[in-house]
C-alpha cells in the first residue's frame, strides 16, 4: 500500500477516538515544506516564490488548487492572493494547477474533530494540530468539507504577500532604491518618483533570488477586495454560454463511450452485444467492471448502442426491496451496534423514569446527489504516461486509482482539472474515471469520452445514508428537561473509504453530526449514535451527516419545546450555552421578526445546527393555503468569522437552503429488485423556481476562525420547514421527504 | 441536410432521429447547449427554433424546419443580449450548467411578453431546473432584464 494509504489509516484511527499524542511522527517531516511544484517547468526568466504564484515576462498566472463545483472557490483563492499581491481583476490568469501534496489542505482535518467548536481547550487544539500534521504527511489535496475558505484564508494571503515582497527585492536590487521606498499597485511596484515597473518586467529579475518569507499581512482597514462584492472571474463565460465543463471537451482524435453498470451494484453475469455492435457508429462493445461500455462515433450512438446490449445483471449484496433497508436501520438500535455514546450529561436513565415521557421516531431516506452536469470523463493511456481530463475534488487519489489501472507510476498520470457542473458530493467518487481509464487502457493511444446518460448517472449515484433516530424526552414547567436522542445510519465515511481502500475503526462522528454538539444545556442529554450495517453503498452528501442529524434533534426538540408550551426560538435562547450560538439565534429572531403576528394558515419554525465548524440558524415561514403547503420566506444567520465576498457568500448561503428545503421536500432514493427506482429528474428533482421562497440571509463575523458556507445552509432547512409546517398546520412530520405527508403547491 | 444555426447555414450528416442536442455538441462543437436529462426535464438543452424556446434533446433533427439559435447565437458578436447582462450584474451563476437554458427560456418569454409578472415569470423558468439554487436571483435577473429590454424599446 502506498504511503498516502497507510497514513489514511492512522489518521482516522487518530481522528475517530481523538488519542492526542498516540502517533509519532518526526518533527522534521511535519514541518518540513513541500517542495513548489512550480519550480519544475519554470523557463529562464520565470519566477516562482511559492505554488500559488507564477511570474513570466508574459502574464501572472495564480494557482487556485481548490477545485471548482460552482462554489466559486477559482475566484476566492485568487481573490486572497491578489489582496496582498495587489492585482486587479483581469491583470492575471488562473490554473487549477497539477496535483501536488503542497497543496495539502491545512484546515480540513482540524475542523472534522470530536471536540465542540467553541472548546478550545488544550486536548481540543492538541489534536487539531495533530490532525493537520497527517493531512500534511499525506499531501492531502481535498476540496470538500467547506474547508476551502478556511484552508486559504491565511496562506494564499502569505502567498501574495511573499511575491509581492519579493517583487520588490528584485525591483529595489535593478533600481538601487530601497525596498522601503517602494510601494504596489495594480500589478506594478512603484518607485519614489512614481514610476510604475510592471511584474511581469521583474520576472527575469526576481527568479533568481530567493523567495522573501517574512511578511506581515495587511489589516482588514485596508483591504481593497475582502469584504466587498467581487464580480466572480467565471461570471462572464457563464453567463455567455462560453464556459467550458469537463463534458464539454474534446480532444484531438476521441471516441466517444458509453456505460451501464450493474444497477444492483452486483457482477455483470453475462451479456450479448451483437445487437449493440450492429449499431450505426458503433466501434466496439466491452465488458468493464461490473458493467459494459460502447464505443461509437459519438455521444447519441454510444447511448442508443449501449441501450441495446443485453446484460444479465448479477444480484445486489443489499435487500432488493426498500422496506428491507428500513428494517435493518429500525434493528441497529441494540448494544451490539452502539457507535458511541456522544454526550450523555445529567441522568438521563434516572430523568425518564420521573414522570411522562414524549416519544417520537425519525426517518431520513437514501437522496442522490445529481449535479445537472452528468458524470463524464476524458482519458487517454499511452505507454509513457495517462492524461485525464474530468472535474474532480480529490486529485491525487485520482492519480492513484488511474495509475492502479493502466499499470503506470501516479505521478505518471497527468490530471487537468475542470471547471464542474455542480458536485454536491458527487466528484469526490471515481466511477466515472476508472471506467474511461478501463477502457481508453483497452485502446492505447486513442482519447476516450465517457459520457453518461443521466438515467446511468442515478442507477450509479452513492446516495446519502439512510438513517432513523429514536428520540425520548421530558418537560416540565414550561422547560425543557432531558432529551435522550438515539441515531442509527449507515456510516457513508466508512463506505466511501472503502471504496478508496481505507477502513474506518472507531466512531463515525458524521452519523451523530449536528446533534451531539448542539450548544443547549439541557439537564439530562444523551446522544446515542448506532452503526447500521453497510446497505447500499453510500457517500458524501451535501452536509453529509448534518443533513440527516440536524432534522432529527432540531424537530423532535421542537416538539419537546411545544409540549413544554415555550416558544421555540425564547426556549432555545434559554437552552443556549454557547455565545457565538446565541448571536447567530439572536440574529436570526431579529432579522425574521419573531414574534409578530402572521395570518391564520401560516406558521414560522426555527431550527439551529452547526456544522463544518459553522452555526446557522434559519427561520422558515408557510402557509397552509388549503390546497397545499407554501413556503412564503426563509431568513438565516451563520456565523463564519469572514465574509470574503458578500456577493457570492449570499448567493451560496441562499442556495444551500434552497438544497436543503428542495431534497426535504420532494427526494429519496428508494430500491426495488435491488435497483434505484428513481432515474431522471421526474422522481427527484428539489426545488423549482416556482416554489422558491423570498430568503434573507446574514453572515456574521464575530468567530475567530474563517469558515466556509458551502454545505452549514443545509441541515437547518430541513427542520426550520417541518417545525413551520408544524406551526401552521399542527401536523408534525417525522419523515423525510414531507410529500410523503403533506401536499406542497 | 442543411440547418441553420445563429444564421449560418451547416452542412450535417446525421441520422434523422438524432436530437438537435447532439448535432449542436458533438457534431458543430456548439457546447453552449448543455445535455442535463435527455427528457425534456431540465431545460439544460433550450435552445429557440424560429424564436420559440425548444429543448434541443427532445427534438430530432430530421423534424427540424425552423432556424436554430443556440446561446452561442444570442447576442450579435462581441456584444451582450440584455439578458446576459443582467445575468452577470445579478452574478447568477454558481456552477453555471444550467444558466445557458435558463437564459435562452428567459430571451424567449421577454421577446413574446415584455413586462411579465412574477407569476409569469415563475411559470415561464419553472421548467428550468438549477440544482445550485440560484432562482432568487434568476428571478431577479429576469426583471432587470425585461426593464433593460423596455427601454432599449425592442
Amino acid at each position: 500500500m502506498s504511503r498516502l494509504g497507510r497514513i489514511t489509516r492512522r489518521t482516522l484511527l487518530v481522528g475517530s477516538v481523538a488519542i492526542a499524542g498516540g502517533v509519532a511522527f518526526g518533527t522534521w517531516m511535519v514541518r518540513r515544506p513541500y517542495p513548489n511544484p512550480l519550480l519544475d517547468d519554470l523557463a529562464e526568466g520565470e519566477a516562482s516564490f511559492n505554488p500559488w504564484v507564477k511570474v513570466t515576462g508574459e502574464a501572472i498566472t495564480l494557482i487556485v488548487p481548490h477545485a471548482d463545483l460552482g462554489q466559486g472557490v477559482a475566484s476566492m483563492q485568487a481573490a486572497l492572493i491578489a489582496e496582498e499581491l495587489d492585482l486587479e481583476f483581469g491583470q492575471f490568469e488562473i490554473d487549477f494547477g497539477e496535483p501536488s501534496p503542497a497543496y495539502w489542505n491545512i484546515a480540513a482535518g482540524s475542523i472534522d474533530v470530536p471536540f465542540l467548536s467553541s472548546d478550545e481547550g488544550l486536548a481540543a487544539n492538541a489534536t487539531r494540530g495533530l490532525m493537520n500534521s497527517v493531512f500534511k504527511l499525506m499531501g492531502m489535496q481535498l476540496t470538500g468539507g467547506s474547508s476551502s475558505v478556511a484552508d486559504s484564508w491565511v496562506k494564499l494571503r502569505e502567498a501574495g504577500a511573499t511575491a509581492r515582497e519579493t517583487l520588490k527585492l528584485a525591483a529595489s536590487r535593478q533600481r538601487g532604491v530601497p525596498v522601503a521606498e517602494l510601494a504596489t499597485r495594480g500589478g506594478s511596484v512603484i518607485l519614489p518618483d512614481g514610476e510604475e515597473i510592471p511584474y511581469t518586467a521583474l520576472a527575469a529579475a526576481a527568479a533568481g533570488l530567493e523567495p522573501v518569507q517574512d511578511v506581515l499581512l495587511r489589516e482588514p482597514d485596508q483591504w481593497r477586495l475582502i469584504g466587498k462584492p467581487m464580480q466572480r472571474l467565471d461570471m462572464l463565460a457563464k453567463s455567455t454560454g462560453q464556459q467550458r465543463y469537463g463534458i464539454d471537451l474534446a480532444v484531438e482524435g476521441m471516441v466517444h463511450a458509453a456505460v451501464r453498470v450493474n444497477p444492483r451494484r452486483g457482477e455483470l453475469l453475462g451479456f450479448d452485444g451483437a445487437r449493440a455492435l450492429a449499431m450505426p457508429g458503433v466501434i466496439e462493445v466491452l465488458p468493464v467492471t461490473r458493467g459494459v461500455a460502447v464505443i461509437a462515433d459519438h455521444t447519441w450512438n454510444a447511448f442508443q448502442a449501449v441501450a441495446a446490449v443485453d446484460c444479465e445483471w448479477g444480484p445486489s449484496l443489499y435487500p432488493a426491496e426498500q422496506a428491507g433497508h428500513w428494517e435493518a436501520v429500525a434493528a441497529s438500535f441494540t448494544e451490539e451496534r452502539l457507535d458511541k455514546v456522544w454526550r450523555d450529561e445529567g441522568d438521563v436513565v434516572t430523568e425518564m423514569g420521573a414522570g411522562e415521557v414524549l416519544e417520537a421516531e425519525y426517518r431520513a431516506p437514501y437522496v442522490a446527489h445529481q449535479p445537472l452536469e452528468p458524470l463524464s470523463a476524458i482519458v487517454r493511456v499511452d505507454a509513457d504516461g495517462v492524461e485525464v481530463w474530468v472535474g474532480h475534488q480529490l486529485p491525487r487519489f485520482l492519480q492513484q486509482k488511474v495509475a492502479a489501472i493502466t499499470g503506470h507510476e501516479p505521478e505518471q498520470v497527468r490530471f487537468h482539472n475542470q471547471f464542474m457542473g455542480g458536485s454536491f458530493g458527487h466528484r469526490l467518487e471515481f466511477d466515472n474515471v476508472t471506467l474511461c481509464a478501463e477502457i481508453a487502457n483497452r485502446r492505447r493511444g486513442t482519447p476516450v469520452k465517457l459520457t453518461y446518460t443521466r438515467e446511468e448517472d442515478f442507477a450509479q449515484d452513492y446516495p446519502r445514508q439512510i438513517g432513523m433516530a429514536r428520540g425520548r424526552g421530558r418537560v416540565e414547567q414550561g422547560r425543557v428537561q432531558a432529551l435522550d436522542l438515539s441515531i442509527a445510519t449507515v456510516s457513508s465515511s466508512s463506505s466511501q473509504m472503502g471504496r478508496l481502500g481505507q477502513s474506518i475503526p472507531g466512531p463515525d462522528g458524521q452519523i451523530v453530526a449536528g446533534v451531539w454538539n448542539l450548544p443547549y444545556a439541557i439537564p439530562h442529554f444523551r446522544v446515542s449514535g448506532y452503526r447500521v450495517p453497510e446497505l447500499a453503498p453510500t457517500s458524501s452528501w451535501r452536509a453529509v451527516g448534518a443533513s440527516t442529524g440536524g432534522f432529527f434533534a432540531e424537530t423532535f426538540l421542537d416538539e419537546l419545546i411545544h409540549a413544554a408550551g415555550a416558544d421555540p426560538l425564547e426556549e432555545r435562547l434559554r437552552l443556549c450555552n454557547d455565545p457565538l450560538s446565541r448571536q447567530v439565534l439572536e440574529a436570526v429572531g431579529e432579522l425574521s421578526g419573531w414574534g409578530s403576528p402572521l395570518g391564520p394558515g401560516r406558521g414560522r419554525g426555527v431550527a439551529f445546527v452547526e456544522s463544518f465548524g459553522v452555526r446557522v440558524a434559519e427561520v422558515v415561514e408557510v402557509t397552509d393555503t388549503g390546497s397545499g403547503i407554501r413556503i412564503d420566506r426563509v431568513f438565516a444567520t451563520a456565523e463564519v468569522g469572514r465574509v470574503v465576498d458578500p456577493v457570492n457568500f449570499d448567493n451560496l448561503f441562499k442556495g444551500g437552503i434552497i438544497w436543503g428545503l428542495g431534497h426535504a421536500m420532494n427526494c429519496e432514493i428508494t430500491y426495488a429488485d435491488g435497483m434505484p427506482q428513481q432515474g431522471n429528474f421526474h422522481a427527484h428533482a428539489g426545488l423549482r423556481l416556482y416554489q422558491c421562497p423570498e430568503l434573507v440571509v446574514r453572515g456574521l463575523e464575530n468567530g475567530p476562525r474563517v469558515r466556509g458556507i458551502g454545505e452549514p445552509p443545509v441541515p437547518p432547512a430541513a427542520p426550520a420547514l417541518a417545525n413551520a409546517i408544524f406551526a401552521a398546520t399542527r401536523q408534525r412530520l417525522r419523515e423525510m421527504p414531507f410529500s410523503r405527508g403533506v401536499t406542497f403547491v | 441536410m442543411q440547418i441553420k444555426i445563429n444564421g449560418v447555414l451547416h452542412e450535417v450528416e446525421a441520422p434523422a432521429a438524432m436530437p438537435l442536442l447532439w448535432v449542436l455538441r458533438d457534431l458543430l462543437g456548439l457546447t453552449g447547449t448543455k445535455f442535463g436529462c435527455g427528457a425534456a426535464l431540465c431545460g439544460a438543452c433550450t435552445v429557440h427554433v424560429d424564436g420559440v424556446a425548444v429543448r434541443a434533446c427532445q427534438l430530432p433533427v430530421g423534424s427540424l424546419t425552423g432556424e436554430v439559435t443556440t446561446v452561442e447565437g444570442l447576442a450579435g458578436p462581441g456584444t451582450l443580449h440584455p439578458v446576459q447582462e443582467a445575468w452577470m450584474e445579478h452574478q447568477v451563476a454558481q456552477c453555471g450548467y444550467c444558466q445557458s437554458g435558463q437564459m435562452m427560456q428567459a430571451a424567449a418569454l421577454l421577446a413574446g411578453n415584455p413586462d411579465p409578472t412574477d407569476a409569469q415569470i415563475d411559470m415561464a423558468m419553472s421548467g428550468n431546473l438549477c440544482r445550485c439554487g440560484t432562482y432568487p436571483r434568476i428571478r431577479s435577473a429576469v426583471r432587470s432584464a425585461a426593464a433593460k429590454l423596455r427601454e432599449q424599446g425592442r
